[in-house]
């Protein structure tokens, strides 16, 4: 067990290095990119842009440049080329934004997801259960962009039927309440999603489960229902959903929340990588690539723990 | 005599289907008493898995049709609530299924899973029940039982699977066990054992056992009395002695002969019956087996009722061939000259 996470551990590192180093190489390739030339501005001339070129070391060969960047961004000290902000400080300022959004809406799609995912499981082919099943497949296509300027447009303050308060974030230290009303909205926006996603494939692994032979000698046991459902049917259906969980959890607090925290002008890290995509500013992109990786890796390493525990056919022996 | 514990009285199963009503079983009379086994014999489709599970209501559906009786001790089956059935799944009537493989719960012990049971019905606390799994797993022959019992199902062979199957479902000391097919996934060398362990536990838990199977060799050891089922119907019914020695039926005649045996001229290849079982939709006129029958004629065209027409009382068959007739046919399908 132990050296099954140590060998897990150093995977994680592997793939830290080579993720960092492939954004860094499509960086330096991709047209505009240059840093000298975007920081010195619009009226710029040669010999500024060359002044430039050799403060940063832009001149260095790009393997000197890239192990140069990745000392400062784990000292602490890199900063932005355009804003001259320190992008660690900047990352740090997202976080609480970000871990309020996703952790509140990981909890509410999980919740719903299953719940929906059972109802429709338990009643399939009857009413509730198409229903439901038109509702996953309009969840599921709505683009959070869209429904999020929906719900600002009917359910923020001075609109129809007005009840929230309209983007930003409080933090919760301050006012609670307002944290709690600010996010509603955002939370089930960003949540909505994964509700359809995760009810369809619960509902398809209930349904494949129910019908295994364990499930009919669990009845044949004498087993009551409720019994038979919760310890033999659903147990063994969540462990799929165990994984996409935690997958899906590591991308949004990654980052991947991008658009309803844009949306919501909620200023957190995906917030923040988008700005520095916009401007193409390098050491942001890099520190918040280094940022997702490292909570994606580490969630995948938390996911086979899960599923080790789960299911005792793949524990390592 | 023994204490009856099963009677079926014309009990008739249909499954209604987007292509129409499935007329799984249709018509099938059976008695058990304590100590006795039943052996159902008969191909896949036949119609006999679908009348073991309903002996514990497990074929219970909405769009499951009932006709008849299933009476357990008097009462009928087909008429208990969810709840009285509980109470018997598992406890007075269990059953072993067909596959070991997946007829365990992979994320539960072995032992968890004996354990369930004796808990939900005997209201057992963990260690006696427990202490239970480890005294029943010895009884079915798993060594090391103290510490297999916390194995899980993948860490057990396929027939140490099927042993504790079969201590799962003996847990509660039920009066009626029902094997379906329990040796098809079995190797043939673990499949003697399984059947001699579920004849000497059928003693030591003073039980009866209904053993569903494809295969006469199987039943032939250790049943008393045979069914053989055609198409959701008893087509032949006879003391195991009697149905081996006189089969009165040209499809008990296709079973047996299509068992490779020493005792007869080698042949070039096995013999099997020609064609298909019916449809169980819409099922030939007369007859069912009719259609595959060699020996058929008009009369066939009617269907013949189960009745006794030999000499030995208690033997049925549904056929309109004299016994003499049938006596003197027999004999080329059984040495595999000819097809049944």
């Amino acid at each position: 067990m132990i050296s099954f996470v140590i060998r897990r551990l150093i995977g994680a590192l592997l793939v830290l290095i080579a993720v960092s180093f492939i954004t860094y190489l499509i960086f330096v390739k991709i047209p505009g990119g240059d840093p000298a030339f975007r920081i010195a501005g619009r009226t710029a001339t040669a010999q500024n842009i060359e002044d430039i070129r050799q403060k940063l070391k832009l001149d260095a060969p790009f393997y000197e440049q890239y192990w140069a960047m990745m000392k400062s961004l784990f000292s602490g000290s890199l900063v932005s080329y355009s804003s001259q902000l320190n992008v660690v400080d900047q990352i740090k300022a997202g976080i609480p934004a970000t871990f309020s959004l996703c952790i509140g809406a990981a909890i509410i799609w999980l919740f719903f997801g299953i719940l929906v995912g059972i109802i429709s499981a338990v009643t399939a082919g009857r009413w509730s259960d198409r229903v439901i099943t038109v509702m996953a497949l309009i969840g599921i296509s709505l683009p959070v962009f869209w429904l999020g300027l929906m719900a600002r447009y009917l359910f923020a303050q001075g609109h129809p039927f007005a009840f929230m308060p309209d983007g930003g974030y409080v933090p919760f230290t301050s006012n609670p309440w307002g944290w709690f009303t600010h996010l509603l909205m955002p939370w089930w926006v960003l949540a909505i999603l994964f509700i359809g996603f995760y009810g369809r494939v619960l509902r398809s692994n209930i349904l494949d489960t129910i019908n295994e032979d364990y499930v009919r000698t669990a009845k044949a046991k004498g087993l009551p229902y409720k019994r038979v459902m919760v310890k033999h049917v659903l147990r063994n259906s969540l462990i799929p959903i165990v994984t996409l969980f935690g997958l899906d959890f590591a991308a949004v607090i990654g980052g991947s929340a991008i658009l309803t925290e844009t949306v919501f002008d909620l200023k957190g890290v995906g917030w923040y990588a988008a700005q520095a995509v916009q401007d193409l500013d390098l050491p942001p992109i890099m520190g918040v690539t280094i940022y997702a990786t490292f909570f994606i890796v580490l969630f995948s390493v938390v996911v086979d723990l899960m599923y080790a525990w789960l299911d005792p056919r793949i524990r390592p022996t | 005599m023994a204490e009856r514990l099963i009677e079926v009285k014309g009990l008739k199963v249909q499954f209604a289907t987007e292509d129409g009503i499935v007329r799984a079983v249709d018509g099938v009379d059976f008695e058990l008493s304590r100590g006795q086994v039943l052996g159902i014999v008969g191909e896949s489709g036949s119609g006999k898995s679908v009348t073991a599970m309903t002996l514990l209501g497990l074929t219970r559906d909405r769009n499951t049709r009932f006709e008849g009786e299933v009476l357990y001790k008097g009462r009928n089956v087909l008429g208990m609530n969810e709840g009285e059935l509980q109470e018997v799944r598992g406890n007075e009537m269990s059953m072993i299924f067909q596959d070991p493989m997946t007829s365990l719960n992979p994320v539960y012990s072995v032992g968890a899973q004996i354990c369930e049971a004796i808990q939900i019905h005997e209201r057992a606390d963990k260690s006696t029940a427990r202490r239970r799994a480890v005294d029943l797993l010895k009884q079915v022959g798993i060594p090391n039982a103290d510490s297999r019992v916390d194995n899980y199902p993948h860490e057990f062979s396929g027939g140490m699977r099927q042993r504790a199957m079969i201590a799962m479902a003996l847990a509660c000391n039920p009066d009626v066990l029902i094997a379906d097919e329990p040796t098809t996934a079995l190797d043939v060398t673990i499949q003697a054992q399984i059947i001699e362990l579920i004849d000497r536990l059928k003693d030591e838990f003073n039980s009866a056992v209904i053993l569903i199977t494809h295969d006469l060799g199987v039943v032939a050891e250790i049943a008393d009395e045979i069914i053989v089922m055609y198409a959701g119907r008893v087509v032949e019914r006879a003391q195991t002695r009697d149905l081996f020695y006189d089969p009165q039926m040209p499809y008990t005649w296709g079973l047996l002969g299509s068992i490779p045996r020493l005792d007869r001229p080698k042949q070039e290849r096995l013999h099997s019956i020609k064609g298909t079982p019916p449809s169980l939709i819409r099922s030939p006129t007369g007859c069912k087996f009719r259609p595959r029958c060699p020996h058929a004629f008009d009369k066939c065209m009617e269907e013949p009722p189960l009745e006794n027409r030999v000499e030995t009382p208690g033997h049925l068959d549904r056929c309109w061939l004299s016994v003499a007739e049938k006596r003197q046919l027999r004999e080329r399908t059984l040495s595999g000259e000819e097809a049944a």
